[in-house]
C-alpha cells in the first residue's frame, strides 16, 4: 500500500458517496443501538427503497449526543447543512424520508445550544461520519496515511521524537508523557517486544474508549500499528473487556479488514515491517485496567498486579518489553504523525497537550461524549457543552476520574482542564469519566458508593486494599446510618493514609481519593450525619432505611 | 572491570552497607542485623510484595517501596524505620486480625504464629477497627491437614510453596477482594484434591491456618526453613556435587 | 498517702484473667499497702462505687446487661484497663459472631437438652447481635491482651502505674498469651 493507492481508494469512496442526494446516517453505537437503532436502519432502509430518493442509508458509530438517541444525522449532498435528529423511532421513518427534499421533521430535532461549542474532535474526527466496520471509509478520511508516511517516509526514532514534541500524556489517567515511554520500550533490549492497547475501561460512569473502539476501530489498529513500528515490536494485544460485546465484534472485523488491506501481517505496505494484534477478552476485573494485572491476565494468569519496577517497558509480557498505551492514546497517534507534533502541541495547555475524551453523566442535560481541548474549564464543559443541570437543580459537584477520583465543588469549576489542575483540587484526570451531581446527591453516600466499588474491584492481594477498603466501606456506612462517632471519622481519615500509602497498585493508592475529596469539600455533609443523624439531601435514611441500597440507587440513577 | 560495578554501597538507617547488585534491601538489611518485619516473604519463595509490612522509605522517592522486591541501587538511603512506618505497620497488622476469626487462645499455632509475633514484636495491644467475623469454612477432609479459613491471612505462601518447590499448583487464590480464599485444585476438598500430601504448605503458613491434625492439642511449631536447606541440596544436585 | 481505689470487673469472660490476678500470690500483699478493693467478684461489695481510680475489666461486651454495666463503670472511673483478649478483642465469646445469638440458643438450650427444653428469658438479660471488646463501647486508656495476662504482667503493670510510669505492654504480653 502506497498513499496513491490510499487515494485512489479515498477517491472510490467518494464516487460512492456522489452517488446519493442524502445520506442517512443512523447511530449504531451502544447507547442508540440499546433503543434498537438498528431496527429503526432496517425500517429507514425500507423506506427509502420504497421511496425511489436517491437516498444511502448506513450506520455510523456514536454521535456524542447519548441522551437524545437513537440519534439520525442527515446529509444532503446538496447542502452542508446537516440534520440531526434525536429520539427518532421505527415509526418516525416514514415521515423522515419524506421529510428529505422537504422541511426537516420539526419535532425530531435535537436541541443541541451549546453541545458543540468549544468542542474539537480529533479522537472522535470519524466517530458519527464513518461506517466502523469498512476500513475504506476510514481511509477516506485520510485513515492509514499516517502509518504509511511512518513506514516509508520516517524511522523509528523519528516517529517517537514527534510523539514526545506532541505534548501527548497518556489517556488512561495517569498521564506519563507518551513519547518518554515509547522512546524506554525503544531503548529496552528483548529478543520481543509487545504493544498492548489497554480497552479495559471500567470506571463508572466512562464509556469513551467503548466508543471509540465501536465508532472508528481503524484509528487505534493504525496507531498500535504505528507504536509498534516505533518500538520494534511485532507482536500486539488489545485487551478489551468482554463487556463491550459490540467494540469486540467490531474490533475484530475490523482486524481481519486491516490485514487484508495490508496494514497488517507481514511486510506491511511492502517494507520489512510485521505486527499483528489480537484480541483479548477481559473477564470483567476493573484491576485489569492496571498494567501489570492486564499483562498477567493476558498471560492466562490470575488478574492481580505486582509491584513496580520492573515497569513493563523494560519486562512486561512474558519478562519481555511492553509498551502499553490506553485505546484514547493510541487514538491520537494518527493525527500527530499525519499533521505533525507541533499542530498537536499547539492545542491544549503547557503541560497538557491535545484534546480529551470525556463522558458526561449524571444530573446533566446533554449526557453523552464530548472531546474538548485541554484548558477549557470545567463550567464550560459542565454548564455550556453539557447543558447544566436539568430540572432546575441546583449543581453540586463533578466527579471525575472514577472510583480513584474526587469531587470538585463550584467553586473550582472555573479550572482550566488538564492533568495538574484536577490533582491540586484532589480529583485527577483519570480516563475521562464526569459525573455531575446535583443537589439531590448526598456526598457521604458517593463517597461509600466508590468505596463499595473499590472494595469489590479489590483483587484482595496487598492487605491494606482488600481489608482496608472493606473497614473503609463499613466506617463510611455507619456514617451513612447515622451510628458514626467522631472517633470513626478519625479511624476513617487514619485508614485513608494508610491504604492510599501502602497499597500495592494504583486501586487501592487512589481508593480512599473518593473520601478525601468529599472530606476536602464536603465536611460538614460528613459532620451533620454524625451530630444530627441529618442528611441535607435526603438519600441517607440516618438509621430508619437501608442505605447501602440508597447509595447505589442514588449513583446508578 | 565488570565485576567491580557488579557491587552497590548504600545506606540503610544510617549504616554503610555493600551489596550485590541483584540484592534487595530486605536480603541486605537482614545481612546487617537490620529488622524489617515481614509476613508474605520467606526465603526460598518468590516475593509478591502483598503483606506491605516490609515498605521502606527510599530518600528522593515520594512512594514507600516493599524492601523484598527493592533492589539495591548505588548510593542509596534507605529508612525502615520511622514513626509513620511504625503506624503504617501497625495497621496492616490491625486489618488482618480484624477480618477473619483470629482467636489465639484458643489457635492451634498459638504460641507459633508469625502474625501473632508480629502483632507483639509491633506493639499492637488491640484492633482499633470492628471485628468483620465472616462465616468460613474449616476444611477437614485431608487426611493429614486442616485448612482453616478463619485463620488465613491470604499471604499466598501455600500457593507459591505448592506451584514453585513442589512443583503440583494444587492451591491457588479463589474470589477477589474481601472474598478471596486459598483453595485446593478448582475448589474441591483438600482431601479429594491433586495433593500429594508432602506438607510443605503446613511448614510455611505463618498462622494456624493450615495444620497438621496429629498436632492438635499440643505446641504446632513450624520448620519453614526446610526451604532454604531444600534449594541448597537441590543446587547441588544440579551441579553434580 | 490515701489508697488507690481499685475495681475489677467480671462480664463475659471464663474468670481466668481474675484467676491469673490471684495468682500474684504473696505479691496481692505488698500491692495492698498502695490499693483498696473497692469492688470485685473477688470481694463482696454489690454497688460498683463513684470515683473508682482504677478499674480491670475481664471480659467482652455480650448482653445488654454487659453494655449497661460497662457504661456505667466508665462514667465512675478515671482510668479503665481492658484486661485479657475477652475485653481487648472478645475472643472465645465472639466466636459466636459468625452465626448470631439465635442458631446459639438453639444449640445450647434446645438441642442439647433432653428434657424440658427452653431457652431461658425470665431474669436474664438478652444476648447482643455481636460480641464486641469493651473498647468499641467505652473508650478504654490501657489494653492488656493475654488469655490469661500473667501474673507477672499483672504485678508489672500495676507497679508500673502506680509509680506513675507508662508500662510497655507489648513487651509484657500478647494475644493469646
Amino acid at each position: 500500500m502506497t498513499s496513491e493507492e490510499l487515494l485512489q481508494i479515498a477517491e472510490t469512496v467518494q464516487a460512492e458517496h456522489a452517488n446519493f442526494d442524502y445520506e442517512v446516517n443512523v447511530c449504531m453505537g451502544t447507547g442508540c443501538m440499546s433503543q434498537h437503532s438498528d431496527k429503526l436502519k432496517a425500517t429507514l432502509t425500507k423506506e427509502a427503497t420504497a421511496s425511489g430518493k436517491h437516498c444511502h442509508v448506513r450506520q455510523t458509530g456514536c454521535m456524542g449526543l447519548c441522551a437524545a438517541g437513537p440519534l439520525v444525522l442527515v446529509d444532503p449532498k446538496n447542502s452542508d447543512k446537516d440534520i440531526l435528529y434525536g429520539g427518532v423511532h421505527e415509526a418516525d421513518s416514514y415521515e423522515l424520508i419524506a421529510s428529505l427534499d422537504a422541511k426537516p421533521v420539526e419535532r425530531l430535532l435535537t436541541r443541541l445550544e451549546h453541545y458543540f461549542d468549544g468542542q474539537q474532535h480529533i479522537v472522535l474526527e470519524n466517530s458519527g461520519h464513518i461506517d466502523p466496520e469498512k476500513i475504506d471509509e476510514y481511509i477516506a478520511r485520510d485513515g492509514y496515511q499516517a502509518l504509511v508516511m511512518a513506514l516509508t517516509e520516517m524511522d523509528p526514532q523519528s516517529v517517537i521524537d514527534q510523539i514526545s514534541k506532541s505534548g501527548l500524556r497518556g489517556r488512561g489517567g495517569g498521564g506519563y508523557p507518551t513519547g518518554l515511554k515509547w522512546g524506554t520500550v525503544a531503548k529496552a533490549i528483548g529478543p520481543q517486544k509487545y504493544v498492548i492497547c489497554n480497552g479495559d475501561e471500567g470506571d463508572p460512569g466512562a464509556f469513551m474508549d467503548r466508543s471509540v473502539l465501536e465508532s472508528d476501530p481503524q484509528r487505534v489498529i493504525e496507531g498500535m500499528t504505528i507504536a509498534a513500528f516505533a518500538v520494534g515490536a511485532s507482536k500486539g494485544y488489545a485487551y478489551v473487556r468482554a463487556e463491550y460485546p459490540l467494540a469486540v465484534s467490531r474490533l475484530t472485523a475490523s482486524l481481519r479488514e486491516a490485514r487484508r488491506r495490508g496494514f497488517l501481517g507481514n511486510n506491511i505496505c511492502g517494507t520489512a515491517f510485521s505486527f499483528d494484534i489480537e484480541i483479548r477478552l477481559g473477564a470483567g476485573a476493573f484491576v485489569c485496567g492496571e498494567e501489570t494485572a492486564l499483562i498477567a491476565s493476558i498471560e492466562g494468569l490470575r488478574g492481580q498486579p505486582r509491584p513496580r519496577p520492573p515497569y513493563p517497558a523494560m519486562s512486561g509480557l512474558w519478562g519481555l518489553p511492553t509498551l502499553i498505551n490506553n485505546v484514547e492514546t493510541f487514538a491520537n497517534i494518527a493525527p500527530i504523525i499525519r499533521k505533525g507534533a507541533d499542530w498537536y502541541a499547539g492545542i491544549g495547555t503547557e503541560k497538557s497537550k491535545g484534546t480529551k475524551v470525556f463522558a458526561l453523566t449524571g444530573k446533566i442535560t446533554n449526557t453523552g461524549l464530548v472531546e474538548i481541548p485541554m484548558g477549557m474549564p470545567l463550567r464550560q464543559i459542565v454548564f455550556g457543552i453539557g447543558g447544566g443541570v436539568p430540572d432546575g437543580r441546583k449543581f453540586k459537584a463533578v466527579q471525575t476520574g472514577g472510583p480513584s477520583g474526587g469531587c470538585i465543588p463550584d467553586e473550582h469549576l472555573d479550572l482550566p482542564v488538564s492533568y495538574e489542575a484536577l490533582t491540586n483540587v484532589g480529583s485527577m484526570m483519570g480516563s475521562g469519566g464526569m459525573i455531575v451531581m446535583d443537589d439531590t446527591s448526598c456526598m457521604v453516600n458517593v463517597a461509600r458508593f466508590f468505596m463499595e466499588f473499590c472494595m469489590t474491584e479489590s483483587c484482595g492481594k496487598c492487605i491494606p486494599c482488600r481489608a482496608g477498603t472493606a473497614q473503609m466501606f463499613g466506617i463510611l456506612s455507619k456514617i451513612c446510618d447515622g451510628k458514626a462517632s467522631h472517633a470513626d471519622l478519625d479511624l476513617l481519615i487514619d485508614l485513608c493514609d494508610v491504604v492510599k500509602h501502602t497499597s500495592l497498585c494504583g486501586l487501592g493508592m487512589t481508593a480512599p481519593n473518593p473520601v478525601l475529596s468529599t472530606l476536602r469539600y464536603f465536611k460538614h455533609e460528613y459532620l451533620e450525619h454524625i451530630d444530627h443523624q441529618h442528611c441535607r439531601a435526603g438519600v441517607c435514611a440516618c438509621g430508619t432505611k437501608d442505605a447501602s441500597q440508597l447509595a447505589a440507587a442514588e449513583v446508578t440513577a | 572491570m565488570s565485576v567491580a560495578t557488579d557491587v552497590k554501597t548504600l545506606v540503610i538507617d544510617g549504616i554503610n552497607v555493600s551489596a550485590r547488585a541483584d540484592q534487595t534491601i530486605l536480603e541486605v538489611a537482614r545481612e546487617n542485623n537490620i529488622n524489617i518485619p515481614t509476613l508474605c516473604h520467606l526465603d526460598g519463595l518468590s516475593d509478591v510484595g502483598a503483606c506491605r509490612l516490609c515498605l521502606v522509605e527510599v530518600k528522593g522517592s515520594p512512594k514507600l517501596n516493599p524492601s523484598c522486591v527493592l533492589k539495591v541501587e548505588e548510593g542509596m538511603e534507605v529508612t525502615t524505620s520511622s514513626d509513620r512506618l511504625k503506624h503504617y505497620r501497625q495497621t496492616i497488622l490491625e486489618l488482618p486480625f480484624a477480618e477473619r476469626n483470629h482467636v489465639c487462645s484458643v489457635c492451634v499455632a498459638n504460641g507459633h504464629c508469625e502474625l501473632q509475633s508480629l502483632g507483639q514484636s509491633q506493639g499492637l495491644t488491640h484492633v482499633r477497627m470492628p471485628y468483620r467475623n465472616p462465616q468460613l469454612e474449616v476444611d477437614a477432609s485431608h487426611e493429614r491437614f486442616v485448612v482453616d479459613h478463619n485463620r488465613c491471612i491470604l499471604c499466598t505462601r501455600c500457593v507459591r510453596v505448592c506451584g514453585e518447590v513442589e512443583g503440583a499448583h494444587v492451591w491457588d487464590v479463589m474470589g477477589r477482594g474481601i472474598d478471596s480464599i486459598v483453595i485446593t485444585d478448582l475448589c474441591d476438598p483438600w482431601g479429594e484434591s491433586s495433593c500429594t500430601r508432602c506438607g510443605k504448605c503446613v511448614q510455611v503458613c505463618p498462622t494456624g491456618a493450615l495444620f497438621d491434625k496429629s498436632k492438635v492439642g499440643s505446641p504446632h511449631p513450624k520448620y519453614p526453613e526446610f526451604l532454604t536447606n531444600l534449594q541448597v541440596m537441590r543446587e547441588a544436585s544440579r551441579e553434580g556435587l | 498517702m490515701s489508697k488507690i481505689k481499685v475495681a475489677t470487673v467480671w462480664l463475659d469472660g471464663c474468670s481466668g484473667c481474675h484467676m491469673s490476678f490471684l495468682d500474684m500470690d504473696e505479691r496481692l500483699i505488698e500491692l495492698s499497702s498502695q490499693i483498696d478493693l473497692v469492688f470485685s467478684p473477688l470481694v463482696d461489695f454489690k454497688i460498683y462505687p463513684e470515683n473508682v481510680d482504677l478499674a480491670l475489666v475481664e471480659g467482652a461486651i455480650s448482653s445488654v446487661e454487659d453494655e449497661h454495666k460497662i457504661k456505667m463503670i466508665r462514667k465512675r472511673t478515671k482510668f479503665l484497663i481492658a484486661m485479657g483478649d475477652c475485653a481487648v478483642t472478645a475472643n472465645v465469646p465472639a466466636m459466636r459472631n459468625p452465626f448470631g445469638p439465635e442458631p446459639i440458643l438453639e444449640r445450647a438450650y434446645h438441642e442439647n437438652v433432653s428434657t424440658g427444653a427452653q431457652i431461658p428469658c425470665v431474669f436474664v438479660p438478652a444476648l447482643l447481635e455481636k460480641v464486641r471488646p469493651v473498647h468499641e463501647f467505652v473508650p478504654v486508656d490501657l489494653f492488656l491482651p493475654g488469655c490469661p495476662p500473667s501474673a507477672d504482667t499483672f504485678y508489672t503493670v500495676l507497679t508500673d502505674l502506680l509509680a506513675g510510669r507508662t508500662p510497655d505492654v507489648a513487651s509484657l504480653t500478647r494475644f493469646g498469651a
